[in-house]
């Protein structure tokens, strides 16, 4: 048997991150559905990887500026869905109090 | 660092944000999950950096734009009122699908950088996962522009419907399709940016016909989106954390689109293909002969005083009007007289999933007062009164009564049950499902018209 693609792999982490996904978001209480989109939209800014990686095409002597520019701008993008999303999930998180007795 | 070594790092990123979610389950480990996520967000950034080849332009670089995110998004963060959280988060998600085009693109022109070259080429399976990544990125960037404009009231909330819309979405959807393939075949760039300029389009025309009361279905939907969007950017750059966030973020929005199109009792498909809920759909109230029972403030606060309990059932209107200070007001004082105080929230008040718990938590409403359909409906029965503020639709017992009602079916807050229902509307227009309530010209039923703001400030005065 010839070796295993990487894309298999990463495919099989993939449909088991769903799995997770699907039990820890059913376990989410109703009361915090709205900082669950802002903190998965937070999250999902991870593709800021991506950015960061094309905007180091600059250190490279082949590299396209035209990818360093598209990775710069996604950069910008990515980091105001970090910093926004993180902060106000904490800032509504903050909200949430129990009553006092 | 080595590429095994990071790829572990990114593996512990992608842990934190699992439990990151996790923390949810409560709000009490709410704030630590927000933490998790932070972490993992910053092992993922630093990792990579650790990775790269740096050099003084690419640090300034990257310093730089991490700055000016921070004060924009910190900005946008600080300064959001509450109620305008549903266009906040699908201001975000246009955002994080513009990113993911950006990436895609950076991806074309620099291969090597990703390393995704086989024989000079873009490897064929990487070509996939990138449109995939573009094509759905651009999707979430110009639907949630949409979702943005109408929920922040820029462009009306009324479907537009199209003639022959479905025939061209799906003609779209066959060419974005076919130009995947030619990219697959092919890989340069008219493909490419032909698979990035349909699925703009293709945003853009599937959010239009969307009414603004199926915006929860929306947002949660884009939200989804956008987590396979940087999921197929996961799959190219070979990254876990991407992949995995990916993975959590698009489940996320699956299920919540699932509990909000539930909430409606609405086929996924029917909320998707569109043209209901427009802000003013249907006609008005008909003509009926019978009046409704009108009172005032001072009689609500009268027949609230001296009930044993109270339920409050907000709605959007709540939100409009800004009106959960001045509720909190009314709760307490009420507290104060000895009346127990509860309030009900249906899964689809609001504009976005969450939407009435985060405003009522703004107005310091403790969390364990605050219950959702399911665990509050059998209360009604013996409750004195239920005040309604804001809402209409979700407390229609058409929905559970009259099979011809276009809400049939639909679970709903069963505020007739309490001895009084008090409904604080402007006027006498229905919801946004074009229904009429018949609750209003029921014997036990008392209209407060007026803003709910001020009718609220002036129940409190009446009761001071």
């Amino acid at each position: 048997m010839e070796a295993i693609d990487p894309f298999v792999s990463l495919f099989g982490i993939f449909v088991l991150a769903v799995f997770v996904g699907y039990y820890v978001v059913w376990n989410v209480t109703p009361a915090l559905h709205t900082p669950l989109m802002s903190v998965t939209n937070a999250i999902s800014s991870v593709i800021v990887v991506g950015a960061i990686l094309a905007v180091g095409v600059g250190a490279l002597a082949s590299g396209s500026v035209v990818a360093m520019i598209f990775g710069f701008l996604a950069l910008i993008l990515a980091s105001i869905n970090i910093f926004g999303g993180f902060m106000v999930t904490s800032r509504m998180l903050a909200m949430y109090k129990k009553k006092d007795k | 660092m080595s590429a095994n070594f990071a790829a572990l790092l990114y593996l512990v990123s992608g842990a934190l944000f699992i439990m990151a979610l996790r923390g949810l389950s409560s709000p009490a480990t709410s704030r630590q999950g927000n933490m998790y996520g932070m972490v993992g967000m910053a092992i993922a950034i630093l990792t990579t950096l650790a990775t790269m080849q740096l050099s003084p332009l690419v640090i300034i670089l990257v310093a730089l734009g991490l700055g000016i995110g921070a004060a924009i998004g910190g900005m946008a963060a600080r300064k959001i009122a509450m109620t305008a959280m549903p266009q906040l988060v699908a201001a975000f998600h246009s955002l994080v699908g513009l990113a993911a085009v950006f990436v895609a693109l950076a991806a074309f022109y620099a291969p090597e950088a990703f390393h995704i070259v086989a024989d000079g080429l873009i490897q064929p399976i990487s070509r996939i996962e990138m449109s995939l990544g573009a094509a759905i990125g651009a999707i979430t960037f110009t639907g949630s522009i949409i979702a943005f404009l109408k929920l922040d009231g820029r462009m009306s909330g009324a479907p537009i419907m199209l003639p022959a819309r479905h025939a061209i979405n799906i003609a779209l959807g066959l060419a974005l399709f076919g130009c995947i393939v030619l990219f697959f075949m092919n890989p340069v760039w008219l493909w490419f940016w032909a698979v990035i300029l349909i699925s703009l389009a293709l945003g853009f025309l599937l959010i239009i016909p969307i009414g603004g009361a199926d915006m929860p279905v929306v947002v949660s939907m884009l939200n989804s989106y956008s987590g396979g969007a940087a999921a197929g950017i996961g799959f190219t750059l070979h990254n876990t954390a991407l992949i995995i966030t990916g993975a959590l973020v698009g489940s996320s929005g699956a299920i919540l689109s699932y509990i909000m199109c539930k909430g409606m009792n609405r086929s996924f498909i029917s909320v998707i293909l569109g043209g209901f809920g427009g802000e003013s759909a249907g006609p008005a109230a008909r003509g009926e002969a019978k009046p409704v029972k009108q009172g005032s403030a001072e009689d609500a606060a009268f027949v609230m005083k001296n009930a044993g309990s109270v339920i409050i059932v907000p709605g959007y209107g709540m939100a409009v009007a800004q009106a959960q200070h001045a509720l909190r007001e009314m709760g307490d004082q009420l507290k104060k007289e000895g009346v127990t105080v509860k309030y009900a929230i249906h899964p689809v008040a609001g504009r976005m999933p969450g939407h009435m718990n985060v405003l009522l938590a703004e107005a310091n409403v403790p969390y364990d007062e605050v219950f959702e359909l399911e665990d509050i409906n059998s209360d009604f029965g013996q409750a004195d009164v239920a005040f309604v503020i804001g809402a209409n639709d979700v407390t229609n017992p058409s929905a559970k009564d009259d099979p011809t009602s276009p809400i049939f079916g639909m679970p709903v807050l069963e505020v007739w049950k309490a001895k009084t229902v008090m409904f604080i509307k402007r006027g006498m227009s229905s919801g946004y499902a074009g229904v009429d309530n018949p609750l209003f010209w029921r014997d036990n039923t008392m209209m407060l018209f007026g803003d709910a703001k001020k009718m609220t400030e002036e129940i409190n005065k009446s009761m001071g």
